[in-house]
């Protein structure tokens, strides 16, 4: 009896054990985009967080729940290789020009409501990149949008980690005493002011940052021999850097013009690493072949343009001509809003330079992954792949399409039919709070309101 | 009896605080906090220290004798986080990089005009930005400070104080809140902790103010300074052992004191602010308190502050509806919630079994403090925990528990007397013991808080 007790006892403990994402799923009969592999008619099967198979026809595992995939498409979870969501305390580290000792790591904010948006836009991954106003700016991560979840578990574990660079009209305003974000209040000149200090910037941080990776290298060589010296000092400004110039640290560049564009491909193989991905790159059109040749990822706006002068010579088919040059080509939102319809942004590519449904797909999902270093996790619809997934009532490149269902991990993260049930008891519930607040304004002698507390940490 | 606490009473409105050396409270309900309370007792005060508390304690000759009648004696309140004593500015010129920093009301014209005018601004880490972690609360103790005698009133005899201004602003003091005495006999302990802040009151992003301008700017700032001190303190041993032949190490004031403070002060209010303090706290490897704790209410809150065993110090400026705001605007559901829920903090991390602690965030009226107390007692707070929140609590968090927080013999005797229940609307505070000397509340004045513990999410939430 007492052995049957403590088994009892113990079962609801097993359960809590087991992972979020162990349920298994069966999607059956939804026309399947894997983008790696061709589109069908048939069913993915889901287990413990992973896609366990997928075909026309699928061994069904008993007890697995059934989601009925019916006239409806599925396709990999989207990755948005672009974002400034779901950090708290401001994007830029605009004080100086070379901001690598911060990271976004710091400041997730796992409760941004952007994050939930995002997922109901069929996103599952996200590069959140540190702001453009400097010409090295701060370390960056990809995250999983797994709404519900602390700051590190959103944490895209073992992805490697990234660098924002940013060339052109955003670091050089930040340096100019006229311009610049201080508004009314005097602002001191912030170096560089030109396209030309731009590079130099970028040069002297590495110049600094070679000479710290040599006193390392030193330092590690003595102690390997046996020796005990006082170590250098770390310097989190350089550690970054040093990663790059290991190759342990991907650079994201913000760039608009073909010259800046080839300035920093210079200054990368004069010092030897390279160019990860290009951000916006919206002349990249022009030197698609050199930026092939750099081995570089292009990241770029689907058709938007002219909202600067750099931005002036942006065409709609620059997705679709660096692809044709070589290029590995993915469209990011670098906003909020336009994060939550990157399905119809790909979609353009295929009226602006001709793209395939894959093709266009593969912009916002596996092109994004190879771009990101998690290629071999995420992006298509394979065995043994993360289960990041979205269902889609109708074509998932058109406009028309709504999100029905959210995979990550193999965990549903949003479900429309929960979301749309679920609005009216929760406006409900706070409308009640409304009406409660309300109500206690109206009694006399609420606490704290005849003092001077009134400011309860509000707007500062 | 009754003409003798009135006679008492009358001699003590012009007499500011009478020193007698011997007080006896007799017939009074006792609540000691750290044993039972004694319904009908007896405390004596002796040269500033409790000398004997109990129920059939003989009341010595030579002593005052305050018939307690209906009365209650507590132990005098600890404000755990406060800036009672601070000058309106700290410091350095240095220090006011970018004019960041709480201390909201506290700052004059003069001395913010000072601190705007010729200040280089910091380009990095290297400069110590909004440094002055080697100022000491208790060096620049202002015992004329008019807010000692507001916030005693209210039954506060001891302030923890730490100066006000930058990301490492300095370090806290235990004072005990006498008037007239020289600055150096208030303190109890001169150093507790360093205050950190990461509140961007001025430099804003991109261009105006120095190094750091952003949350994660700051953050990786003290990381590099705990890095800094690490290797700041090998370099200087490795010099002290054998000087011959080494490079001197230059001296830094900024990791000095962050070396000689023995525990951090790190703000919290969201949960994702705690999640994210508790982590960085274990990566500083520093004994860490947190404060700030509004959304402490959220049982994953107090969840985790329970298992890092991390104490916490809880505002009681419970947010509040802004008064002016555009009756169009709806606030979101957590803001919405968070003020409904906010008071009810303290009795969530209670049933937690958290170690924490109330502290008044710049509210000094002692009504305002009743009330806000009050508050947390009716969102299912009990007296007694409400109490040795304000007692025994902060004592055992700040490691001074052997001296302060209750009433015990030997203790330093730090009393108040009430007519009746210390938080009800209608009792009033009788006559405050601080240092063993006898003081009476004061009339209502107004005074400056420090400032919300992080900035608000702002559209990002």
């Amino acid at each position: 009896m007492i052995k049957m007790k403590s088994l009892l006892a113990l079962l609801p403990a097993v359960i809590a054990i087991a992972p979020l994402g162990a349920e298994t799923f069966v999607i059956r009969n939804a026309t399947v985009m894997t983008v790696s592999k061709g589109t069908f008619k048939g069913s993915v099967v889901v287990k413990d967080g992973k896609i366990a198979d997928v075909g026309e026809k699928v061994l069904e595992p008993a007890g697995a729940t059934i989601i009925d995939g019916n006239g409806q498409y599925l396709i990999p979870g989207i990755i948005d290789c672009h974002s400034h969501i779901a950090a708290d305390g401001g994007i830029n580290e605009g004080s100086v020009s070379v901001s690598s000792m911060v990271d976004i790591r710091d400041v997730i904010n796992p409760e941004d409501i952007a994050i939930y948006r995002a997922l109901a836009g069929g996103v599952t991954t996200a590069n959140i990149l540190h702001g453009s106003a400097n010409p090295i700016g701060g370390c960056t991560l990809p995250l999983k949008m797994r709404w519900g979840k602390d700051a590190q578990s959103m944490i895209f574990e073992g992805a490697t980690p990234g660098i924002k660079f940013a060339l052109g009209e955003n670091p050089k305003r930040a340096g100019n005493p006229q311009g610049g974000r201080g508004g009314t209040t005097p602002v001191q000149a912030r170096y560089p002011a030109t396209r030309m200090g731009v590079e130099d910037t970028i040069r002297e941080a590495f110049n600094e940052a070679k000479a710290y990776k040599a006193e390392w290298d030193g330092y590690n060589a003595k102690v390997a021999h046996g020796e005990h010296p006082i170590p250098p000092r770390k310097d989190l400004k350089l550690e970054p850097l040093k990663e790059v110039l290991e190759g342990k640290r991907f650079v994201h560049a913000h760039c608009y013009r073909a010259d800046e564009i080839l300035m920093l491909l210079r200054v990368a193989d004069d010092y030897g690493f390279k160019i990860r991905t290009l951000q916006h790159v919206l002349e990249g059109y022009k030197v698609a072949k050199e930026i092939a040749a750099h081995g570089a990822g292009a990241s770029t706006f689907s058709d938007w343009w002219s909202y600067k002068v750099e931005a002036f010579d942006a065409i709609p088919f620059n997705a679709a001509i660096m692809t044709k040059k070589g290029v590995v080509v993915s469209l990011n939102s670098d906003d909020a809003e336009l994060m939550r319809h990157l399905n119809s942004e790909a979609g353009k590519a295929m009226k602006y330079g001709g793209m395939s449904e894959t093709e266009a797909l593969a912009m916002v999902t596996l092109n994004p992954a190879k771009q990101l270093g998690i290629d071999n996790r995420v992006g298509s619809i394979e065995v043994g792949k993360d289960a990041d997934l979205v269902l889609y009532d109708k074509f998932p490149l058109s406009d028309y399409a709504k999100v029905q269902k959210v995979l990550i991990d193999g965990t549903v993260y949003f479900d429309r039919d929960k979301e749309v049930t679920g609005r009216p008891a929760k406006a409900a519930e706070k409308q009640k709070l409304i009406d409660k607040e309300k109500q206690n304004q109206q009694q006399p002698g609420r606490g704290g309101r005849g003092g001077r507390a009134g400011q309860g940490g509000q707007a500062q | 009896m009754k003409k003798l606490v009135t006679a008492l009473l009358l001699f003590c409105a012009y007499a500011f605080a009478e020193a007698p050396s011997t007080v006896a409270i007799r017939n009074a309900r006792i609540v000691t906090v750290s044993g039972p309370v004694i319904a009908k007792g007896t405390v004596i005060v002796r040269h500033g220290l409790i000398e004997a508390v109990g129920e059939n304690v003989p009341v010595p000759a030579d002593a005052w004798v305050v018939d307690g009648e209906g009365m209650t004696v507590y132990p005098g309140l600890i404000d755990s986080l406060s800036t009672v004593g601070m000058p309106g500015i700290a410091v350095t010129a240095a220090a006011a990089t970018g004019g960041r920093g709480g201390g909201r009301g506290q700052a004059t014209p003069a001395t913010t005009a000072a601190a705007t005018a010729t200040v280089e601004r910091a380009r990095g880490p290297e400069d110590r930005p909004s440094t002055t972690s080697w100022v000491i609360a208790a060096d620049e103790l202002l015992s004329a400070d008019r807010r000692i005698e507001t916030v005693r009133g209210g039954g506060v005899t001891t302030a923890v104080t730490f100066p006000t201004r930058g990301i490492f602003a300095g370090q806290g003091s235990i004072i005990d809140l006498l008037s007239g005495e020289k600055a150096g006999e208030m303190v109890l302990v001169p150093s507790v902790g360093q205050y950190i802040s990461l509140s961007r009151g001025g430099g804003g992003g991109g261009g105006g103010g120095g190094f750091p301008s952003a949350l994660m700017g700051t953050i990786s700032y003290i990381r590099q300074i705990y890095l800094d001190a690490a290797h700041y303190q090998l370099v200087k041993d490795a010099y002290a052992k054998d000087p011959r032949g080494m490079t001197r190490p230059e001296y830094d004031r900024a990791l000095e004191g962050v070396i000689e403070s023995k525990r951090i002060l790190l703000p919290a209010n969201r949960l994702v602010e705690i999640d994210r303090m508790l982590r960085f706290a274990a990566e500083l490897k520093q004994s860490t308190i947190l404060y700030g704790a509004r959304e402490s209410y959220r049982p994953e809150a107090a969840e985790l502050l329970k298992k890092s065993g991390t104490p916490v110090l809880v505002s009681i400026r419970w947010p509040e509806a802004p008064r002016d705001a555009n009756p169009e605007d709806v606030d979101s559901f957590r803001t919405l919630e968070t003020r409904d829920k906010a008071a009810s903090a303290p009795s969530v991390l209670q049933k937690a079994g958290v170690k924490y602690a109330l502290y008044f965030d710049g509210l000094d009226q002692p009504r305002d403090i009743q009330r806000a107390v009050k508050k947390a007692i009716d969102a299912g707070l009990s007296r007694e925990d409400a109490l040795r929140a304000l007692t025994l609590t902060p004592a055992q968090i700040y490691g001074v528990a052997d001296r302060l927080g209750s009433i015990e013999k030997g203790k330093i005797a730090n009393l108040i007397v009430t007519n009746g229940e210390l938080f009800d609307d209608r009792t009033k505070i009788q006559m405050i013991f601080v240092d063993g000397k006898k003081y009476m509340p004061a009339a209502d004045t107004t005074t400056g808080g420090r400032g919300p513990a992080t900035d608000d999410p702002g559209a990002n939430q």
